[in-house]
């Protein structure tokens, strides 16, 4: 991997491994991940449940918490290493540079407060000023985020909102810092179809128009396909395929990346056939298989992917952790 | 469509919800009719009415009017113990795979729970039975004495799977049985929940969310709005020929994992979803971009257009025409 540059990338990992506590000793969730986010760039990262998405995320965040533990991992942002700051230096950046949308808006948000004052305190957490001055920008954000009628729903309590509008206050307050990097996980899981593609769609025109760079966390595929510009594929706590969208959809290299993308089901699929699964299930942190963790569910196995660990490397315009990487590509029948 | 066929039924079904802040009718003269061995798929948004017509048709809750049949009986009339006893031709599987499982009982006991609680056979072929489900659902005897906790996901929908089974039911009614589950094990239990359907010729009430999903399982698919079935009709009726907006918005925002066109469309309005206004006749008009400001969707009452015998649709100007 390239040392970490600033100046093209909004946010450089190295080597990043967190931690959790397993019967005998700790288990790594996170597993030795580097990656970069380019500026302005909007990168999917896809994985099932237990894959280490979300950890990576709160650890760019700093918000791991005992007894999980980051044991290793350099995070660049603006060419600083943000894991050697201290709690106090990274406070401005929690929110400054880096900002955060969860899964479900109700719990991200005080339910006993009305959501202006949410608005309010976090745009004075940043930029002190008067509080009828942050009212009237918080006023800009809702409308910014599409809520009819701001200067009126401001007053409102969260329970008197729709799903899809408290997401929007979400991201209104995420944005408040002027962050420049977004991590939006699992941000329109709990939405409907049709509110899903327009949260999605908001997101993507400010990313654009304010030149944000975006980490789109989401098990959906569709999701990723559609508003990603480079995906992530992580599968139990390591980046197995990273490539550029348009690759990653219809040239994968990685069987897991393969075999997750046949098993997707949606309505152009040919019914009369059963959907190809993936035999098994995902190991748990405290159970992983040594060598290639995809080992024991791969159709293209071999003795040697269980005796060592593949590294991340570049097969074409691809980069896959994968032994028969080259062999797959140069041999696509063998799907 | 001959009417032998049909094993269980809405019929005309309304149900209102009475709040303070208004009354919410969930189901608004919804008619449904499950065929032998067939799957109908509810679908729609949250909030649409699709569980409260599964619990009606389960009998746990009741209409405020309209009729409920199940192999030839009518719900409301039935005693509680002829009640007992038909519900163990119509099972239920539920979204959440922990929760919907007693995390303090093993896997056998959480099986065996139905053929106790009908009194079935005696403890040796209870025991049988529990084994020969599990195998049937792919899990194996050394899950007989694990608990919730012990299993994945998908292993615990499984085990919700076969205690469903377990009194030999005609009817199953899903209730976005495979939403929780990761993209993998989905595929996995979509294909077992086909598979015991063409086996056992079990009849499907599959309500869910997911389009994609819908149409790999069913044979046919109403989609509500609101409390209304807007179209209804054979998988490929429904998808290839969506007659109402609202099927065809849908179909529009599911993302698809295909690689994405060169240039996406980045102008869509990104305001939130209008309201519907209840006056208006159609539902979905506040949010139809054929009818919003057409005066015939606000004022005429809505009937459904019988396109072919197996394809109905409400809507003043489908789409494509009449």
């Amino acid at each position: 991997m390239k040392p970490a540059d600033n100046k093209l990338n909004a946010l450089s990992v190295r080597n990043l491994s967190v931690s959790v506590p397993a019967r005998g000793g700790r288990v790594l969730a996170v597993d030795n991940i580097s990656f970069d986010l380019p500026i302005g760039k909007k990168i999917g990262v896809v994985g099932e449940s237990g894959s280490g998405k979300s950890l990576t995320a709160l650890a760019l965040m700093r918000l791991i918490k005992d007894p999980v533990q980051v044991d290793a991992g350099e995070i660049f942002m603006g060419g600083k290493d943000i894991m050697k700051l201290s709690a106090k230096e990274f406070l401005p950046y929690r929110g400054g540079e880096i900002a955060m949308i969860y899964q479900d808006p109700m719990s991200a948000l005080n339910p006993i407060m009305r959501i202006g004052e949410q608005i309010i305190e976090s745009i004075r957490v940043h930029s002190p000023m008067s509080k009828q001055a942050a009212r009237k920008i918080a006023i800009d954000q809702l409308g910014s985020v599409g809520i009819p009628e701001p200067e009126k729903r401001i007053d409102s309590y969260p329970f008197e909102m729709s799903g899809g509008m408290l997401q929007r206050v979400v991201i209104a307050i995420a944005l408040s810092g002027n962050a420049k990097v977004l991590i939006a996980d699992e941000a329109t899981t709990a939405l409907d179809v049709s509110t899903q593609e327009r949260v999605l769609t908001l997101i993507d025109k400010t990313a654009t128009e304010r030149g944000l760079s975006v980490l789109l966390i989401t098990h959906d595929l569709g999701v990723a396909a559609q508003y990603a510009d480079e995906i992530l594929v992580m599968y139990a706590g390591r980046i197995v395929e990273h490539g550029q969208v348009q690759q990653v959809f219809s040239r994968s290299v990685h069987p897991y990346t393969r075999a997750l993308l046949d098993s997707k089901c949606d309505y152009t699929l040919d019914v009369t056939k059963p959907i190809k699964s993936i035999a098994g299930q995902p190991p748990r942190p405290d159970n992983r298989p040594s060598g290639c963790v995809f080992a024991p569910r791969c159709d293209f196995a071999e003795p040697a992917c269980s005796a060592s660990i593949p590294l991340l490397s570049a097969h074409g315009d691809a980069m896959a952790a994968c032994f028969r990487a080259d062999e797959l590509i140069f041999n696509q029948e063998v799907r | 469509m001959s009417t032998t066929s049909v094993v269980a039924s809405l019929n005309n079904v309304t149900r209102t919800f009475v709040s303070k802040r208004g009354d919410v009718k969930a189901l608004d003269e919804v008619s449904i009719s499950l065929q032998q061995g067939k799957t109908l798929a509810l679908v729609g948004e949250s909030g649409s009415g699709k569980t409260t017509a599964a619990r009606i048709l389960l009998g746990l809750d009741q209409p405020d009017s309209g009729s409920v049949n199940i192999l030839g009986s009518e719900l409301g009339g039935l005693k509680h113990e002829q009640m007992r006893l038909l519900r163990k031709s119509i099972q239920v599987v539920q979204q959440d795979p922990y929760s919907q499982l007693n995390r303090r009982h093993c896997v056998e006991r959480i099986i065996e729970g139905p053929l106790l609680a009908f009194n079935v056979g005696d403890k040796i072929s209870r025991r049988d039975k529990v084994i020969s489900l599990l195998k049937a659902v792919g899990l194996e005897e050394e899950h007989l004495r694990r608990r919730p906790h012990e299993l994945s996901g998908g292993q615990c929908q499984r085990v919700a799977i076969a205690r469903a089974l377990a009194l030999d039911p005609k009817i199953v009614v899903l209730d976005e049985a495979v939403s929780a589950l990761d993209v993998s094990v989905r595929a996995q239990v979509l294909n077992l929940l086909r598979e015991l359907r063409d086996e056992l010729g079990l009849t499907y009430l599959f309500i869910t969310h997911d389009l994609g999903v819908a149409h790999y399982l069913a044979d046919e698919i109403a989609v509500m709005f609101r409390g209304r079935i807007v179209e209804q009709g054979d998988r490929k009726d429904v998808f290839i020929d969506s007659k109402h907006p609202y099927t065809v918005d849908l179909l529009k925002s599911v993302p698809l994992a295909v690689p994405p066109d060169e240039k996406r469309q980045n102008n869509m309005d990104v305001q939130t979803l209008p309201s519907p206004n209840p006056t208006d006749a159609c539902t979905y008009r506040s949010r139809c971009t054929v009818g919003r400001d057409l005066a015939q969707c606000a004022s005429d009452k809505l009937t459904f257009t019988k396109g072919s015998p197996t394809h109905l649709w409400m809507c003043h100007f489908p789409v494509g025409g009449k």
